[in-house]
C-alpha cells in the first residue's frame, strides 16, 4: 500500500514488518523518531517486541547482541556519536556472528559538535565486518531493512548489517512510500532460526577466548562469508525486485546513463538523487554523464564497479566523510579497483562534500561535471568558503 | 552435587583461586536452567580458552563492561519467547563491578531485570596483573598503587558497591564469601527465588594478587570475615535481614597473611587505620556476637 510516510516512521514499520521482537536504542538525533515510532506501536500492542530503554548506545548494542544470541530477531539504531560509543560492541557483534540490524541516521562527528548529516559515522565503522547498504531515498531505506534481514540471517552469511540513512534527508523527509504487505515480508523473511545459539537443552559457550592458535581463522572465515553475502545479495535482491516490483539492477551498484557516459560520479545515499537530476539536466545538453551508486559498500563489490566504470574515461567519487589524514574513504577504494587493470578511466578525481550538513545543490554536481574536464588531481572539497579559512592575527 | 557436571575442572585458574571455587558454588547451587552472562576478566579467561570450556550451562562472554546489557538483551529475549522460568546470571570481577561495567550494571538495576549480577571481589584487576580498582582495600600494595616512600599503598577506600546496588532499589543486595561456602550457596538459591535485580558481592581471594600461599586461601577468606573487614550482610528489600556475627580477631591476623600488606605490618598507625575500618563495620553492622544469645551458625 501506498502512504505518505516520514522517513523514520517508514524505517519502524519496516522493522516492525520484519518483526523484530526485541529493539534497544538510546536517543540521539537524527535517530530518535525511528525508536520512537516502534514505541508507540508498542505501546498501542500493535507489535508484540519488547523495548529495551537503554542507558546508552553502549548497552543498546549490547541489549540487542544478547537477544540475537537467544535467537531473537534484533534492531537497534542509532547516529554519530552513538555509533561511534557502540563501536567496540559492533565488532564485538560481527565477530560473534549475530545478524543484527541497525539503522545508522548518517550524522557528523564531533568536534566541533554537530548534528547534520553527512557519512563519517558509519565509514569509520567500515573495518568492523558489518554488511553496510546505503539508501538513496525513504523507499530504499524501507526495503533495504528487509533485505538487511534476510541477507544477515543467511546461514553462509551470518553477519550484522547496518542500513545507512541520511539524517534529516531521508529520516525528516516525507515521501510516498509502497510499504510491503505482512504477508509478504513473512513470505520473503521467514522467522530467525539460527544454527547456534543460548538454549538450556543445549548449552554453548559462546564469546570464548582464541589464542593466536585460533584468532586469525575466526577472522578469515569472517572476511569469507563477506565474499558469501556478495552472492547472497545479488539472488536476494534478484527474488526482492521480482517479489516486490522494484528494479534496484543488481544490488549491489546502481548504474544511472553509464552506458555512453565519458564522465560518471561515484557517490552513496540520498546525494545519488541530486546526482540523478544533474545528469538529466546535462544529458539535455548533449553532455555524456552518468551517476555510479553503490547501494552496497561492505562487502565491497570490487568486480561490478569494475564493469560498470571500465569504459568511462573521466570517474569523480563523492566523499561525505574524510579519512583524515589520508585520501577520502570512497576514492581510494574505486581507485584500488583499477589498478593493474588494462581498461580503466584516464582519470578518477577525488570530491568531498556536504560535510556537517552543507548543502550539496545541482549547482555543486554540475560544478564537478565541470571540473573532470580538466586534468586535476588533487583532492577537492566542494563549497569551501575561503573567507572563513582566512587565519586571523 | 548434581548429576551434570556445570563448571568442569582442568580450566586454568591458578592454584588456590577463590574465585574458581565460588564459580562453581555458584553454578552448581543454580543448576541447569540457568543461563550465564560473563564480563571479560580471570573467570572468563581461565575457563574458556577455544576449544575448551568448562561451562555445562548456556554461558555467554562479550566485553569487559557489558555483561549487564547482554543480559538484559537475554532476558528481553527470554519474555518476548515466553520463557521466563529460565534464570539469568551475569559474572564480573571487581573492575568489572565497581568500575568500567558501573553503567551497564545500573541501567539493569533500574529497569528491573529479572537477574542476578555476581561480583566475584578479589579486590584489584588480577587477570592484567594486578591493578588497583575501586573495590582495592585501603592499603593494598597493587601494581598502580605501589608501597614507597610516600606511599603506603591503595589511598581510597572500598568503592561502596552493595550500598549502590541498594540505592536503585532492587529486591536482594547480598555480600558472601568462598569461605563460608554453604552461607554462599543459601544466599545465591535465596537471590534466585525473588524476582527482579539481585546483587550479590563475593569476597574470593587471589593467592597471586594477595601474594598468599594457595593452601591459605580458605583461611584468609575467613579472616577477612572475622576481623570486621568484610561484613557478610544481606539486605532483603532494603531492609538489613541478616548479618554474619562475629567475635572479632584483631585486623593483624588477616593482614599479616598477604604480601600485599606486608609494607604496613611495622606501621602501627597505617594498622590502627585498617582496624578502624573494621571497627565501623562492626558496629555499622551490628556485628559483635551477643554472649547471651549465640548467632545460628551459617
Amino acid at each position: 500500500m501506498r502512504e505518505f510516510l516520514e522517513g523514520s516512521q517508514a524505517i519502524a514499520r519496516a522493522v516492525a514488518l520484519c518483526r523484530a521482537g526485541v529493539v534497544a536504542a538510546y536517543p540521539i538525533t537524527p535517530q530518535t523518531h525511528i525508536p520512537e515510532g516502534l514505541s508507540e506501536m508498542v505501546a498501542n500492542k500493535e507489535i508484540s517486541a519488547q523495548i529495551v530503554n537503554v542507558e546508552s548506545e553502549h548497552s543498546a548494542a549490547s541489549v540487542v547482541l544478547g537477544a540475537a544470541a537467544t535467537g531473537v530477531r534484533a534492531y537497534t539504531a542509532t547516529s554519530s556519536q552513538g555509533l561511534l560509543l557502540m563501536s567496540e560492541v559492533l565488532f564485538n557483534i560481527a565477530g560473534l556472528r549475530l545478524p543484527v540490524v541497525l539503522t545508522c541516521a548518517n550524522r557528523a562527528v564531533s568536534a566541533p559538535i554537530n548534528i547534520w548529516n553527512d557519512q563519517q559515522d558509519s565509514i569509520s565503522l567500515r573495518d568492523s565486518g558489518w554488511i553496510q547498504l546505503y539508501a538513496e531515498n525513504i523507499q530504499e531505506a524501507v526495503d533495504l531493512h528487509i533485505i538487511a534481514y534476510r541477507v544477515a540471517e543467511e546461514k553462509n552469511v551470518m553477519l550484522p548489517a547496518m542500513v545507512c540513512v541520511d539524517g534529516y534527508t531521508l529520516t525528516h523527509g516525507w515521501e510516498a512510500v509502497n510499504l510491503p504487505e505482512q504477508q509478504a515480508v513473512d513470505k520473503f523473511l521467514p522467522p530467525y532460526n539460527p544454527l547456534y545459539k543460548l538454549d538450556i537443552n543445549n548449552p554453548l559457550t559462546l564469546g570464548f577466548l582464541a589464542d593466536s592458535d585460533y584468532y586469525m581463522e575466526t577472522r578469515f572465515a569472517i572476511q569469507k562469508s563477506h565474499q558469501e553475502a556478495l552472492k547472497a545479495l545479488l539472488e536476494i535482491f534478484q527474488e526482492f525486485n521480482k517479489y516486490f516490483s522494484r528494479d534496484y539492477q543488481n544490488g549491489l551498484i546502481e548504474t544511472y546513463r553509464t552506458q555512453d557516459a565519458e564522465k560518471v560520479i561515484v557517490a552513496m545515499g540520498s546525494v545519488c538523487g541530486t546526482i540523478k537530476d544533474a545528469v538529466d539536466v546535462l544529458r539535455k545538453k548533449g553532455k555524456k554523464v552518468g551517476l555510479l551508486k553503490i547501494i552496497t559498500f561492505r562487502p565491497f563489490p570490487a568486480e561490478e564497479i569494475y564493469g560498470a566504470l571500465k569504459k568511462v574515461s573521466k570517474v569523480a567519487v563523492l566523499d561525505k566523510a574524510l579519512s583524515l589524514g589520508g585520501q577520502a574513504p570512497l576514492y581510494s577504494e574505486i581507485r584500488s579497483v583499477f589498478f593493474g587493470k588494462k581498461s580503466a578511466p584516464k582519470f578518477i578525481r577525488s570530491f568531498v562534500a556536504g560535510l556537517g550538513g552543507r548543502d550539496i545543490t545541482l549547482d555543486s554536481i554540475i560544478n564537478i561535471f565541470n571540473k573532470l574536464s580538466l586534468k586535476e588531481t588533487k583532492e577537492e572539497f566542494l563549497d569551501l568558503k575561503p573567507e572563513l579559512l582566512q587565519e586571523k592575527l | 552435587m548434581p548429576k551434570q557436571i556445570l563448571f568442569a575442572c582442568g580450566h586454568t585458574a591458578c592454584a588456590g583461586c577463590g574465585q574458581a571455587i565460588a564459580a562453581r558454588l555458584v553454578i552448581e547451587t543454580a543448576g541447569t536452567n540457568t543461563m550465564v552472562v560473563n564480563n571479560t576478566g580471570c573467570l572468563e579467561v581461565f575457563s574458556t580458552k577455544y576449544p575448551e570450556s568448562s561451562w555445562g550451562v548456556p554461558w555467554i562472554h562479550s566485553l569487559f563492561e557489558n555483561a549487564a546489557a547482554v543480559a538484559s538483551g537475554i532476558e528481553a529475549a527470554l519474555k518476548y519467547l515466553g520463557k521466563e522460568d529460565i534464570q539469568i546470571i551475569t559474572q564480573a570481577g571487581d573492575g568489572g563491578t565497581a568500575d568500567i561495567g558501573l553503567q551497564a550494571l545500573s541501567g539493569m538495576w533500574e529497569r528491573g531485570h529479572n537477574i542476578l549480577s555476581i561480583c566475584y571481589d578479589n579486590e584489584a584487576y588480577m587477570n592484567t596483573g594486578v591493578q588497583r580498582s575501586g573495590l582495592t582495600p585501603f592499603d593494598s600494595d597493587t601494581a598502580t598503587t605501589p608501597y614507597g616512600k610516600q606511599s603506603f599503598g591503595n589511598p581510597t577506600l572500598k568503592k561502596p558497591v552493595p550500598e549502590i546496588a541498594l540505592a536503585h532499589i532492587i529486591p536482594y543486595v547480598a555480600t558472601a564469601s568462598v569461605g563460608f561456602p554453604q552461607d554462599l550457596q543459601r544466599k545465591v538459591k535465596k537471590a534466585l527465588s525473588i524476582k527482579g535485580p539481585k546483587y550479590l558481592q563475593i569476597h574470593v581471594p587471589c593467592p597471586l594478587g594477595w601474594r598468599h600461599t594457595p593452601n591459605l586461601t580458605y583461611k584468609v577468606a575467613r579472616l577477612a570475615i572475622e576481623t570486621g573487614l568484610y561484613p557478610l550482610i544481606e539486605y532483603e528489600n532494603g531492609a538489613l535481614s541478616s548479618v554474619r556475627k562475629i567475635k572479632p580477631l584483631p585486623v593483624e591476623e588477616y593482614l599479616k597473611l598477604q604480601g600485599r600488606f606486608k609494607h604496613i605490618l611495622n606501621s602501627p598507625e597505617q594498622i590502627k587505620k585498617i582496624q578502624e575500618i573494621a571497627n565501623n563495620n562492626i558496629k555499622r553492622y551490628n556485628l559483635l556476637i551477643q554472649e547471651e544469645t549465640p548467632s545460628s551458625s551459617i
